[in-house]
């Protein structure tokens, strides 16, 4: 686990992805609390704009502007338009500053409409912050999983449709970027669940395939508890038998039938769980770094639950 | 035309609400709630329960391509093109359905293609445009295209009138009411300024004064050949407008036609609940029909029962006392009282999880007087049985 440690958070940027609903942003926020307690200098970075970061750190909605909410961390949420101001004053130093309001809009326009151009801009954007080194370490709290492809591979797509022009040129040195292993990485966050293992194993296969990206983790979120070893797992069958369960209750002055049902419960998710994981592990390549984080019984969301999950993958890089 | 209130008396059976009440007087229910809650079953086992008890032609139409629902559904796989369940699989269930459920998969591209064929004015257009290298890009990202074509489907199928009812699950979008704004974003698209100047001839739009600051900065940007192929394909495209619009704004009426309704699916956790809360502010607003809440993944009631916490904990605290007490013919007591401490404990965990969740139900600020709960499977859904069991906990 060591050697992965250094790995991922060696890098200078990591896309946190996965199927909408199984944390992206938690382990995305928790990445970055963790590097920034270990000295790095940590930008977070929402792509997503549905304004959920914020809260993992009890800090104000996130804008454009980078806004340190804790010790060497610091947390923005992308905006295409602002991205491209930027980019327009920084890179080319036109004198259209006033008026690139209203432009920028029509532009946004044809953003939306062009392929790969708010792509560019959300990806240019992280690779110049890492280029620039701003930051030790960018988090991304990425697009989902159905997105993050055509994210990734926007770049070379542009370069690939524009003969010509600034966008053309700037995508070289983003490409080297991106696709180079020691510099950035893909996190895809995914849950002992049918859907999430079964997502995560496809668009592991085609970040390899699509993309020049590595895919530097998969950090398996709200592991289940085991309950018993395989030997206590008989112990309690047997304290499940009806007359030990009458003696059971006697013993503790109240019906511990719902007690032992909760119990089933609990193994009974764990088990159907614990299938998906293997699947999950048998389908994606031996060599992935692969973390597990534990179920969060208490606090799913704050501060609080953004450190316990800094703290799990902490542990989980071996710290 | 929100959902009347009234409070369900009891053993009064007219008036008490329910979804089997809803999906005989619905033509088309639209499943829509945050990502991974369960969408997409709740969709087919509606579908399934309503073919089942309901009769006629129904269609569960999904955006879900998973493999998983084609099985559940006693399908090989399926397409865009509707296909029928058989029998079979019903009869696997030891069902007889009094009618005929059928699916089909929203396929993005097929429909694009489609709707071109469909529009395009003369042949030599309709070839340029499905050659133009732009073409696949821009429907795969365009305008949230996948809202779109998502609902188009879904008007074409339910004005070619050959199903009673259309179950319908939304793509998972990043935010949950795009698909609803997609018709109108389209028909928006087509008659805006700015197409119309990327379509104009290219003369005078250099000439344009108020086009100019922003074509200099497009051109810099993008460079004059990427911007010409832009408005080549546009121009090719607008030769569509007229019939977009048109279908476009027919797709927005149906949305809100009365024969159709909404069904809002979440868990009790938070941030899918949020989401749920938001969307159905989204729907009073718009004037579209909620028809019901289902709240699905719910854990069982008996987790919260108070009683229960103090045998719980009495478990946790004097496990090592009680074991000695059980542990004859079962196993040594200290290995019991391990047992029986991780049983308490586990009880307890679980038991801070069904509180939550309650509190996220009782919290849930505007809700249809139509909430149906699906409590927590221990399995995962593999077959049309399954769905049925499902169908069955929010049926009636």
């Amino acid at each position: 686990m060591a050697i992965e440690a250094i790995d991922l958070l060696n890098r200078r940027l990591l896309f946190v992805t996965g199927k909408g609903g199984v944390g992206k942003t938690t382990v995305a926020a928790g990445l970055g609390l963790l590097a920034a307690e270990r000295g790095l200098r940590t930008l977070v970075c929402e792509v997503d704009a549905k304004g959920g970061l914020a809260d993992f750190f009890e800090a104000p909605t996130t804008d454009f502007t980078p806004r340190e909410v804790q010790p060497r961390l610091f947390a923005m949420s992308m905006d295409t338009e602002e991205s491209l101001k930027e980019y327009l004053s920084l890179q080319l130093k036109i004198p259209l500053i006033a008026r690139v309001g209203p432009l920028a809009r029509t532009f946004d326009f044809i953003a939306t409409a062009a392929p790969g151009v708010k792509e560019i801009l959300t990806v240019g954007k992280l690779c110049w912050e890492v280029r620039e080194r701003h930051y030790d370490l960018v988090v991304v709290d990425a697009v989902a999983s159905g997105h993050i492809v055509g994210q990734l591979a926007a770049p070379q797509g542009i370069n690939e449709l524009v003969q010509v022009g600034l966008v053309r040129n700037q995508t070289g040195w983003m490409i080297d970027i991106l696709r180079d292993p020691t510099q950035t990485g893909v996190v895809i966050v995914s849950a002992p669940e049918e859907m999430p293992v079964n997502e995560t194993i496809e668009l592991a296969a085609r970040i390899d395939a699509e993309t020049d990206v590595d895919l530097a983790a998969v950090v398996v979120n709200r592991v289940l508890p085991e309950l018993f070893s395989r030997a206590e797992e008989e112990v309690f069958e047997r304290l499940r038998e009806p007359d030990r369960v009458a003696t059971l209750s006697r013993v503790v002055d109240g019906d511990v039938g719902p007690v032992l049902d909760g119990a089933e419960l609990a193994v009974t998710l764990r088990r159907t769980r614990a299938g998906h994981l293997t699947t999950l592990r048998e389908r994606l390549p031996d060599d992935l770094a692969m973390l597990y984080l534990p179920y969060q019984f208490a606090r799913t969301q704050g501060m609080r639950a953004t450190r316990r999950i800094a703290e799990s993958l902490g542990e989980e890089l071996g710290f | 035309m929100a959902a009347p209130t009234r409070t369900p008396v009891e053993g009064d059976e007219d008036r008490a609400r329910t979804l089997e009440q809803l999906l005989a007087a619905k033509e088309i229910a639209i499943s829509c709630g945050a990502g991974g809650v369960g969408k997409t079953t709740a969709a087919a086992a509606l579908g399934a329960m309503a073919a089942t008890h309901l009769g006629g032609k129904v269609l569960v139409l999904t955006v879900d391509p998973a493999r998983r629902l084609a099985n559940a559904l006693g399908l090989e796989q399926f397409g865009n093109t509707e296909i029928r369940v058989p029998d079979a699989a019903f009869a696997a269930s030891g069902v007889e359905p009094r009618g005929e459920l059928w699916a089909a998969m929203l396929d993005t591209k097929r429909s694009w293609d489609d709707l071109v064929r469909r529009h395009a004015p003369d042949p030599r257009t309709r070839d340029a445009i499905l050659r133009n290298s732009l073409y696949e890009n821009i429907t795969g990202r365009f305008v949230q295209s996948h809202d779109y074509i998502a609902m188009e489907r879904l008007y074409e199928i339910h004005t070619s009138g050959a199903y009673d009812l259309i179950v319908v699950d939304t793509p998972p979008t990043r935010n949950a009411i795009d698909f609803l704004e997609a018709p109108e974003r389209m028909s928006e698209f087509f008659s805006s300024r700015l197409l119309r100047w990327l379509t104009a001839p290219s003369k005078s739009r250099v000439l344009s004064m108020a086009s100019k600051p922003f074509y200099r900065v497009a051109d810099t940007i993008l460079g004059s050949q990427f911007l010409g192929d832009i408005a080549e394909f546009f121009s090719l495209f607008q030769t569509m407008a007229p019939g977009f619009v048109q279908r476009a704004d027919a797709v927005a009426r149906t949305l809100s036609d009365r024969r159709t309704t909404f069904l809002v699916v979440s868990t009790l956790e938070s941030a899918p609940v949020r989401e749920a809360e938001f969307f159905i502010a989204e729907l009073d607003a718009r004037g579209l029909h909620l028809g019901a809440v289902v709240l699905n993944k719910v854990l069982p009631a008996y987790l919260r029962r108070t009683a229960t916490t103090g045998v719980a904990r009495r478990l946790c605290a004097d496990a090592d006392t009680i074991a000695v007490k059980v542990a004859d013919g079962v196993a040594p007591p200290d290995q019991v009282a391990r047992v029986l401490h991780e049983v308490g404990e586990s009880f307890l965990n679980y038991q801070v999880v069904a509180k939550r969740e309650s509190e996220q139900r009782a919290e849930m600020a505007r809700t249809p007087d139509l909430v149906a709960t699906v409590p927590y499977f221990d399995a995962d859904i593999h077959d049309l049985g399954g769905l049925l069991r499902l169908g069955e906990q929010i049926w009636r």
